[in-house]
């Protein structure tokens, strides 16, 4: 599993660009993932690499595109010092799983790594980096394998408790 | 304790104390998705085995990024979307309102006190009417079509507090835009924006949305202005709402106070290719340009316009320059049209188009080639946002976009 390093405030845009829009299927988003920012993503990206950036990565427009063309193209774990809120949120419903990694920065683009989440820790090149765990509420969107795994079990929701998630 | 306004919204909506930082099932009172989010929202809704929407009459659902359908994929999404509505008894607007967040205000959709989601992130606008709007991707948004609820961690707020009055061709875009540039990019993600201070009390419903329809260009979760007498004489003539106490407590807690005097404000231009890059107009003045688009959600009401037609007055559009001018929904196009302000543009020299998104979609029309730079009074200048990553984006008022597009490059709106 390869490191692919972005840096600070990756949008959405550059993500997947408004023209591709139109597709609502992963495999054809993937085709177009980071397209004219860095075309050699989609090309040579494999399943299971993880992507690496700095902070605010998924900032901008609210498109599930976004996520949904990084799950076409494999990715499965996105490592950053933050995350843009609604892109957060969109890449757990999806199924990705976004850590939160203050030394994000470290980690060297092309690296091999490995992801420890029990024990809250990813290594590159020998060296482990700390990764915040999920907040609890949406480790159980996690563990369903997204949203709608998660809203398929729900009868109903109740509304105001606080404690349904 | 006190509650921030954002506290107030969701403790009245549950009928119980709600504090930041909680996390609640809030119940939904509207759910906006268009032609571009929509399509995925509803294939979401469907693989959660919903039958029925929760509401058909909280669904707003209008097409504006992409219309008339300029791909056979997109009409097929559209067709798609219709089908669902007529399915589920959903009032669908289709492509003849306008940009969805426009339409929501103008219809009365959003209300003073209500919670509400949008599948698109500039739903924060809504925050002008007083209501907690919020931008969501679109699985959320199927969940909220199946179920009427969605979780959300309440924000803490930052209290944005503005005084002063607007210098001469200075406004609520320049206020933003230098907002923008303190807090950056990332500055108020997870947080809230509440709006207050005499120049919002004095602002008018226009610049208060261009305002809250900025916030998620700071990260911000919300935009807020709690509705006062300028809001609910707006809401007169489209919906009767009930006046509620979104105040904030005096003694509530913020995560940040922030104040701004705009006596001494200039007009901004966010550079490319972020939003908190903005400067003064001086700094960038001469920067030659190809392209003017004076519309979207954030400029491109009647108030917008006429202050383009102010500031271009008996002059002509440079020829060097392609303007592309777009009213938000067809009730501005209407204002405008009624006023001869369309007439006076497209005698200068622009392409006045139907209501939609335009250039700001990057993905319908007027998209820049390699090179190429543009002044937008839209919202994002991100790298490739308006076509090419090789263009460059800069935004700017609708005042600096027509003093600019009279001389071919960016120039001081109180030069001309």
């Amino acid at each position: 599993m390869r490191v692919w390093k972005f840096a600070d405030n990756i949008d959405t845009d550059a993500i997947i660009p408004g023209r591709y829009l139109i597709h609502n299927d992963p495999a054809v988003l993937a085709l177009h993932a980071f397209e004219g920012t860095r075309d050699e993503f989609s090309k040579n990206v494999r399943g299971g690499d993880v992507i690496v950036a700095g902070r605010n990565f998924g900032c901008g427009s609210s498109r599930e595109h976004a996520p949904l063309a990084l799950t076409g193209a494999g990715v499965r774990v996105i490592i950053a010092r933050t995350f843009a809120r609604i892109f957060y949120r969109n890449a757990v419903n999806v199924g990705i799983l976004p850590l939160v990694c203050d030394r994000a920065d470290d980690i060297p683009d092309g690296a091999d790594i490995t992801i420890d989440i029990e024990k809250g820790y990813v290594e590159a090149e020998g060296t482990r980096y700390p990764v915040e765990p999920v907040p609890g509420f949406m480790q159980d969107i996690i563990t369903a394998g997204g949203l709608v795994d998660y809203a398929r079990e729900l009868e109903e929701v109740k509304t105001c408790t606080g404690s349904q998630v | 304790m006190g509650a921030t306004v954002v506290e107030k919204i969701f403790s009245s909506r549950c009928g119980r104390a709600i504090s930041a930082g909680e996390v609640v099932m809030a119940p939904i009172d509207a759910a906006m998705i268009h032609d571009i989010t929509g399509p995925l929202a509803i294939r979401n809704f469907y693989r959660m085995e919903g039958t029925r929407v929760y509401d058909p009459r909280k669904i707003i659902m209008l097409f504006d990024h992409q219309v008339p359908a300029d791909s056979i994929a997109a009409a097929e999404n559209q067709a798609f979307m219709r089908t669902f509505a007529a399915e589920q008894g959903i009032h669908n607007y289709d492509i003849r309102e306008g940009i969805c967040h426009q339409v929501v205000m103008e219809k009365g959709l959003a209300a003073p006190g209500e919670i509400i989601v949008g599948a698109d992130s500039h739903t924060c606008m809504y925050g002008a009417a007083g209501a907690f709007a919020t931008g969501i991707g679109s699985t959320d948004m199927g969940f909220v079509l199946k179920f009427g609820a969605l979780y959300f961690r309440v924000p803490e707020s930052i209290r944005v507090e503005v005084t002063g009055r607007f210098a001469w061709r200075v406004g609520p875009k320049d206020l933003i835009l230098s907002i923008a540039r303190d807090i950056g990019a990332d500055g108020a993600t997870y947080q809230a924006l509440e709006f207050g201070g005499e120049t919002i009390a004095n602002m008018e419903m226009d610049g208060r949305m261009t305002c809250c329809n900025m916030a998620i260009e700071m990260g911000a979760k919300a935009g807020i202005v709690p509705a006062d007498r300028v809001t609910y004489a707006y809401f007169e003539g489209h919906r009767p709402v009930k006046p509620v106490d979104i105040y904030p407590d005096p003694d509530a807690i913020y995560r940040e106070h922030r104040v701004y005097d705009v006596a001494d404000l200039g007009p901004q231009v966010a550079m490319p290719h972020n939003v908190d890059l903005a400067v003064p107009v001086e700094e960038v003045a001469g920067t030659p340009i190809d392209q003017v688009f004076i519309g979207s959600c954030t400029n491109g009401r009647f108030g917008d316009l006429a202050e383009a037609a102010e500031v271009l007055s008996d002059n002509r559009f440079s020829d060097a320059v392609r303007v592309i001018i777009i009213p938000a929904s067809r009730d501005e196009y209407l204002k405008a049209l009624r006023a001869g302000l369309i007439e006076r543009f497209v005698t200068a020299g622009a392409l006045v188009e139907a209501p939609c998104c335009g250039p700001c979609m990057g993905g319908a029309f007027g998209l820049l080639g390699p090179g190429e730079v543009s002044l937008s009074t839209s919202n994002r200048n991100f790298k490739g946002r308006q076509g090419s990553t090789e263009a460059r984006v800069y935004l700017c008022s609708p005042a600096t976009a027509a003093a600019s597009a009279i001389y071919g490059e960016i120039t001081d709106p109180r030069e001309t």
